[in-house]
């Protein structure tokens, strides 16, 4: 037995008997950034990812203090715990960034986004399609007697199973803003 | 104290705020205000480059022989272009460096103005930050900024682009301010993760230091907090190619370079350490080799002043993010606190252990009569050498490994090399940015012949500036570590990996007014030598070496630690398909 305390991750055997890797398990984090706004700071962010190989499953950025210029931006991002870790890191190396946040670590936090659709029937399908709206709590916010455009907020599995549920009744378009994101509590 | 001034005029104050005293650069028409400027002016030496990649090598040469970052000016579009490989090599090596670019005038940026580029899109990638400064007024702040980025925490590159109107208009300048600055990255590690590897490292069996560029760059104190703690506690230590100096190569535990060129003894250690304390080295590939059967036996403990670099490629038991001499003057002053201990009678066997491995000789080579071996002319270039306050670069190939094999560095900072990118055309230019430095030092530069060509415009900088830079060329008219894989991997197809139509070396210097010399008989070898060192100019000395020597010991693409192939005889087939595919 070595003297030493030797933790999960190291092996105490010959090279042949080989040191376990990182996990390869997926996971999916919510990230919420505190940037400084000025030109470039977006691609800054998103170079990183793209030139890295990271995943961006949505990304939403907007100036959130007026007078400190810092906008936040919410990215959601899929990989193992080891390239969460690196993007985390990376993403504290820029400069222009001066905070990071892994609400999914920190949590629990709520997530909402925003969609609007645009579903054009007539007959069953538009009173159906009115019936689930009410069911989701989308609101009408146009119409005409062959269209709806329905405006709904949730978190995005919600709008999944919306989207999901009106491709039969007619939906022509969406648009989706991306999650924006915040801690739960105080 | 503000003063009302052009914006040109804002760039020279600002250098001189921050101490520049040399700038290296090549003028253009967006950054003509500021050569006006410069040529008002006794204070900042500017120093005509003959391509802007020279400027930005050169001003990292000047930058790792002194600690201060290296300054460079370059033009709009192209001037800013021919920056990127330069800047690139000064990311992946941490070197701290502020190049200032000039830009068409802002009310005629994307219009595809003439000489316009999206430079800082261009750089965003390969610059630790970068900015567009669009009014005077941000100018002074952004300047002084630039500095603090480039040179606090991991250093890096940073590029500032000045439109012409911005560099003409006036504003108000200001001075440094560095502590309002919201980049502050913490330099101090945690105590409690320090007292952990205190705890590790006294008991110990075989322990190894592992160290990396970060010492150098953490300055003289950190790597005189190193040799006090590797002598103190008699751990062996080993170190990247970057890393080259932090300990004396004279030194009682030194184990030489290791990774896919070191030594057998360092990677041998490596492999079967049971601590291993990495010190501001990032586990890049060149060192660890085959990821999964690297140093397997060992407690990790990782010392970067960089978090992204821990846990990146490699998993660590202990981490300690921080700045590398903050950390070893902690770890000393706790280390020595609970009593200086180690497991002396364990780490006996294990310096008996490395000692078996030492006398394998593993840089032994088959010696010539008739023709120079590069490793012998690196011998006798480090015997006639060693005593001088010498500075070496080298560009990238063969005979940048056999440097780094075969010749000895005592004191950090002596040592310029492109480790990162592995840029060819780096050590010409570099040794003229470290000759502007240190004007009284022997400066050489340890080539390649084809490396070399790349930027052998320079000769005109370095006959224009008098600087006696030594060129100390590798001829084997090959692109000789291409060769080497080509014949270890490829089949002995050595395609285009000739270095055909060479110049006659010696022809060329004379054009350009400075001093050739060839060599080609080993008998002649240390006169030439002398003759090189006693000339008082630039010297370009043409070696002719041996064509199919190769570096050993080597460790295959895709292979561990302990697979390292130490001569010619061990060579078949030691690579297979999945280590081919790496580079
Ligand atoms: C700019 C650049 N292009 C290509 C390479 C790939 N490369 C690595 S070593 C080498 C050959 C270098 O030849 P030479 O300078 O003569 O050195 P030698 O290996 O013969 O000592 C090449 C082409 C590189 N490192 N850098
Ligand atoms: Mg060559």
């Amino acid at each position: 037995m070595s003297a030493l305390h030797i933790k999960k991750g190291s092996s105490k055997h010959s090279a042949y008997n080989l040191r376990p890797t990182f996990s390869d398990v997926q996971e999916r984090h919510t990230l919420a950034l505190l940037v400084e706004n000025e030109p470039g700071v977006l691609a800054r962010v998103i170079g990183l990812f793209s030139g890295r190989g990271y995943n961006i499953e949505s990304l939403t950025v907007a100036e959130v203090d007026h007078t400190g210029h810092l906008s936040r931006i919410t990215v959601v991002t899929t990989g193992t715990p080891q390239v969460i870790e690196q993007i985390k890191a990376q993403l504290g190396r820029i400069i222009s960034v001066r905070e990071v946040h892994d609400l999914t670590v920190e949590g629990p936090s709520v997530e909402r986004e925003l969609a609007i659709l645009k579903v054009v029937s007539d007959g069953d399908k538009r009173v159906e399609a009115l019936r689930l709206a009410d069911i989701f709590r989308a609101n009408v916010v146009d119409s005409t007697l062959e269209s709806f455009v329905f405006e709904i907020t949730g978190a995005p599995d919600k709008i999944d199973a919306f989207a999901d549920l009106m491709r039969p009744l007619g939906l022509i378009e969406i648009a989706r803003t991306g999650v924006a994101a915040l801690l739960r509590g105080t | 104290m503000k003063r009302e001034m052009t914006g040109a005029k804002m760039v020279v104050q600002a250098l001189k705020d921050q101490g520049v005293d040399t700038v290296f650069g090549y003028p253009g028409g967006a950054v003509l205000p500021i050569y006006d400027e410069i040529f008002l002016q006794n204070d900042i030496r500017h120093i005509l480059v003959r391509h802007e990649q020279g400027a930005v090598h050169a001003a990292e040469g000047y930058a790792r022989s002194t600690g201060k970052p290296g300054v460079v000016l370059v033009t709009s579009g192209p001037g800013a272009t021919n920056a990127v490989t330069g800047l690139t090599d000064a990311l992946l090596d941490s070197i701290p460096l502020v190049v200032l670019t000039g830009q068409v005038p802002t009310f005629m940026i994307g219009s595809d103005a003439f000489q316009e580029a999206d430079t800082v899109g261009i750089t965003r990638p390969c610059t630790k930050h970068n900015w567009l400064v669009k009014e005077t007024d941000k100018l002074a702040g952004t300047l002084h900024e630039a500095f603090h980025v480039a040179t606090s925490g991991r250093p890096g590159p940073v590029l500032i682009d000045i439109p012409k109107d911005v560099q003409f208009a006036t504003g108000t300048y200001s001075g440094p301010k560095p502590a309002a600055s919201h980049y502050q990255p913490p330099v101090k590690g945690d105590m409690e993760e320090i007292t952990e590897l205190v705890a590790a490292l006294e008991t110990a069996k075989r322990p190894v230091f592992y160290t990396g560029g970060g010492v150098i760059n953490s300055g003289p104190g950190a790597s005189q907090l190193l040799r006090e703690l590797v002598d103190a506690t008699g751990i062996p230590v080993t170190s990247t190619l970057m890393g080259l100096g932090a300990y004396p190569a004279s030194g009682e535990n030194w184990l030489g370079m290791l990774g896919m060129h070191g030594l057998y003894e360092a990677n041998m250690a490596m492999h079967d350490c049971d601590l291993l304390i990495n010190i501001g080295a990032r586990f890049d590939d060149r060192i660890t080799g085959r990821i999964d059967a690297f140093s397997p036996k060992s407690l990790k403990a990782h010392i970067d002043i960089d978090p992204s670099s821990i846990n990146k490629v490699i998993r660590v038991d202990i981490p300690i993010v921080g700045d590398v001499g903050h950390v070893l003057e902690d770890l000393l002053k706790v280390w020595k606190a609970r009593g200086r201990k180690t497991n002396r009678e364990a780490l006996a066997k294990w310096q008996a252990k490395i000692s078996e491995w030492r006398a394998i000789n593993c840089l032994a080579y088959k010696p010539s009569e008739g023709t120079i071996k590069p490793q012998y002319a690196l011998q006798r270039l480090e015997e006639l050498t060693k005593g001088h306050d010498r500075y070496i670069c080298t560009e990238v190939g063969q005979h940048q490994m056999w440097a780094a094999q075969f010749l000895g560095f005592e004191d950090p900072n002596r040592w310029m090399t492109s480790g990162g990118l592995g840029t060819m055309g780096y050590g010409f230019p570099a040794s003229i940015g470290v000759q502007m430095a240190h004007p009284d030092a022997l400066v050489i530069n340890v080539a390649g012949e084809a490396s070399w060509l790349m930027n052998m415009q320079e000769l005109g900088t370095a006959a224009q500036y008098r600087l006696p830079v030594k060129q100390f060329i590798l001829n084997n008219e090959r692109l000789g570590m291409v060769r080497q894989w080509q014949e270890l991997l490829h089949g002995e197809r050595y395609s285009h990996s000739w270095s055909e139509a060479l110049p006659d070396f010696v022809k060329l210097a004379e054009a350009f007014g400075a001093k050739g010399i060839i060599c080609k008989d080993p008998k002649d070898l240390d006169d030439a030598i002398m003759e090189m060192i006693n000339h008082d100019g630039p010297v370009v000395f043409d070696c002719l070496v041996e064509k199919h020597e190769n570096c050993f010991p080597m460790i295959p693409s895709g292979k561990p630690h302990n697979e390292m192939l130490l001569g010619e005889a061990e060579t078949k087939d030691a690579i297979q398909a999945g280590g081919a595919v790496l580079v």
